[in-house]
């Protein structure tokens, strides 16, 4: 499995060296991203094409990669950036990115972000010109939390704890590390690590979105159903889709609360808008309603850029050698710590 | 869309009605259906569709037999079927059908469905629950309950796999009114069913799909597998539409539910 995660991430590692011969620096890299996402631009409008049977065509392969936070950072006072600063911010943040594997280290045996493509300085970004992901409240940060909220996350903590070490059991994992899901993928979709593509393709009636990392998939129905009964619940929730003009809404509930969406309960009502705004991209929005939880919505903003397919399938379950092994590990540590203690006792 | 499918649905009970005065047999009839086409004049095999058979517990014909799990009693006992593999019994090399046999009698530790792996294919067509065709020219994309298991045919943009996966790597085309998917790059971990048939990577799947009246698909599959068997052999069954208003892929994330089976003997011991 090891050797084959390996092929294909020379497949990778090859495509993106063909991709990015020679290597330019990072500032440069940046601009691929061709009209920076800010405050509206007088632009020649952009009329979406449709597909066959009409809905405005979304479909291909998309990338929500950013180094623009969720929230405002607490020094940044300002909506936007100008364009220097963004590019300066994406230099940096690729600058750090690419050194935090050094050779021999623990990170560069697992992965080499750099060398592989995984970085996200080496991909298709959108530049985003905003200090946060989150538009609304207007000081781009998530609203305080209400006092139901915060128990139930001290709740989560407290249960979570009872139930013993990280390492303790593969339950005690976070969900990603697990193959679960992965602990950004959503819905709302926000960007990971890495490997943040996304394949859109429609049919008369459904829109499917597939996210490359455990190969994610939703087939939203546009047919106007009515949600499932309330006692059925999912993790990525029911989801169901509309078209609002140009615009494909979706609205889902249902979720099992199992991969809370910071500090979000189950009875989490997500809208998300998807709007191809250019040939290259579509913008992401959406609105997180959840008075159990915030005193008020919180809506985000997220460019989606076109990138390249194909997604090639992401089977992490089924290699998952990772998570067994460091479970052996743990129990090996226990095992001579025991040893060692003996031998102490004896000398 | 209703209204063409309605009319086309009304052109096929026509033509139906004319081919019967003619005194064809019913066989013919089935083959002779022409399914509503797509914008791009291919045949219409979006859907929501489930293969009702008892494949996944044997391809080859067999009658019922008991569970291995002595709690779970009659509901966990094997399903008689007649099989789904054409002309004869699997042909299996030799060394094959050792392994074959050391499968089915290792089944409960080494079928890769009780982990929650990819069913791999031709398998994920005949799980015990549905699957969905979004059909697009360049991209059709199936998606299944089992594993959130998901194979994306490449219509144009046609390349060689390049790595082997559970799924495989999907070229297809259009014969007719026939799609024709020919998947390569498998891994050698998927098997065909819970009696053990299995393959290696040299595995190589040609499946057709043909609409044979609004809801049901002739499925046919060919496998080739020169480290495993001694000839090309068939499957074939009926695939059938889930028409129910709200027929949908619900989550089956089963990892979870297989986590204790996979990893609890690393579980950390109660201290004492």
């Amino acid at each position: 499995m090891t050797h084959r995660f390996l092929a294909s991430t020379v497949v990778v590692g090859i495509f993106v060296a063909i991709v990015w011969l020679p290597r330019v620096p990072v500032a440069a890299q940046a601009p691929t991203a061709k009209k920076p996402t800010g405050p509206a631009k007088t632009a020649k409008p952009w009329t979406t094409p449709r597909t066959p049977d009409g809905q405005p065509d979304l479909q291909g392969f998309w990338t929500n990669t950013t180094y623009t936070p969720l929230e405002r950072l607490k020094n940044v006072t300002k909506e936007f950036f100008t364009e220097e600063e963004a590019l300066e911010n994406a230099k940096r943040a690729a600058d750090v990115e690419g050194e935090q594997t050094e050779p021999g280290t623990i990170p560069d045996v697992h992965y080499d972000f750099t060398q592989f493509g995984l970085d996200r300085s080496q991909g298709a970004m959108a530049l985003n010109l905003r200090t946060s992901l989150i538009v609304d409240p207007p000081d781009g940060r998530i609203p305080p939390m209400t006092a139901e909220g915060q128990k139930r996350v001290a709740d989560r903590a407290a249960a979570r704890k009872a139930m013993g070490g990280q390492f303790d059991a593969a339950q005690n994992e976070p969900l990603s590390v697990r193959c679960i899901i992965m602990d950004r993928a959503g819905p709302p979709m926000l960007a990971g690590a890495y490997n943040n593509n996304y394949q859109i393709v429609q049919a008369p009636g459904y829109v499917m979105i597939l996210v490359e990392m455990i190969h994610d998939v939703r087939i939203i129905p546009l047919d106007g159903r009515p949600h499932l009964p309330q006692n059925v619940r999912q993790w990525t929730g029911d989801y169901l889709g509309h078209w609002e003009g140009e615009t494909l809404v979706v609205e889902s509930t249902n979720f099992n609360g199992k991969n809370p969406f910071q500090g979000s309960s189950e009875n989490m009502r997500l809208t998300e808008r998807f709007t191809r705004v250019a040939e290259d991209r579509i913008r992401y929005q959406f609105t997180v309603d959840d008075p159990t939880t915030w005193a008020r919505p919180w809506s985000a903003e997220v460019p989606m850029e076109k990138t390249i397919g194909p997604l090639f399938e992401h089977a992490c379950h089924e290699g998952n050698y990772g998570l067994a092994n460091t479970l052996a590990g743990a129990r090996a540590e226990e095992k001579r710590a025991v040893q060692e203690a003996a031998t102490k006792v004896s000398k | 869309m209703r209204n063409r499918l309605r009319r086309s649905m009304v052109v096929t009970v026509v033509m139906v009605a004319v081919l019967s005065l003619a005194g064809i047999p019913a066989a013919g009839q089935a083959r002779a259906y022409r399914a509503p086409h797509t914008a791009d004049g291919k045949p219409n095999l979006n859907g929501i569709w489930q293969a009702i058979n008892e494949a996944n517990w044997d391809i080859e014909g067999h009658a019922a037999a008991p569970g291995l799990v002595t709690a779970l009693g009659a509901a966990a006992a094997v399903p008689p079927g007649p099989g789904i593999v054409e002309g004869g019994p699997i042909p299996y090399q030799p060394a094959a059908a050792a392994k074959k046999k050391e499968n089915f009698e290792k089944r409960l530790t080494l079928d890769p469905e009780i982990k929650c792996y990819l069913p791999g294919v031709p398998r994920a067509n005949y799980m015990p629950s549905p699957f969905q065709i979004i059909q697009t020219p360049k991209y059709i994309m199936m998606v299944y309950t089992f594993a959130r298991a998901v194979r994306t045919i490449y219509m144009d943009d046609q390349k060689e796999a390049p790595a082997d996966s559970w799924m495989g790597w999907s070229n297809g085309r259009w014969e007719g009114e026939t799609l024709v998917v020919d998947t390569t790059g498998f891994n050698d971990q998927s098997w065909f069913d819970r009696a053990g048939n299995f393959h290696s990577d040299a595995l190589h799947v040609v499946e057709r799909y043909t609409a044979t009246s609004p809801d049901h698909l002739l499925y046919e599959a060919t496998i080739e597998d020169p480290n495993v068997f001694t000839r090309p052999w068939k499957i074939s069954m009926p695939i059938y539409r889930r028409l129910e208003k709200n027929a949908q892929i619900m989550e089956f994330r089963c990892v979870e539910f297989v986590e204790e089976l996979i990893y609890g003997h690393l579980r950390k011991p109660p201290s004492k």
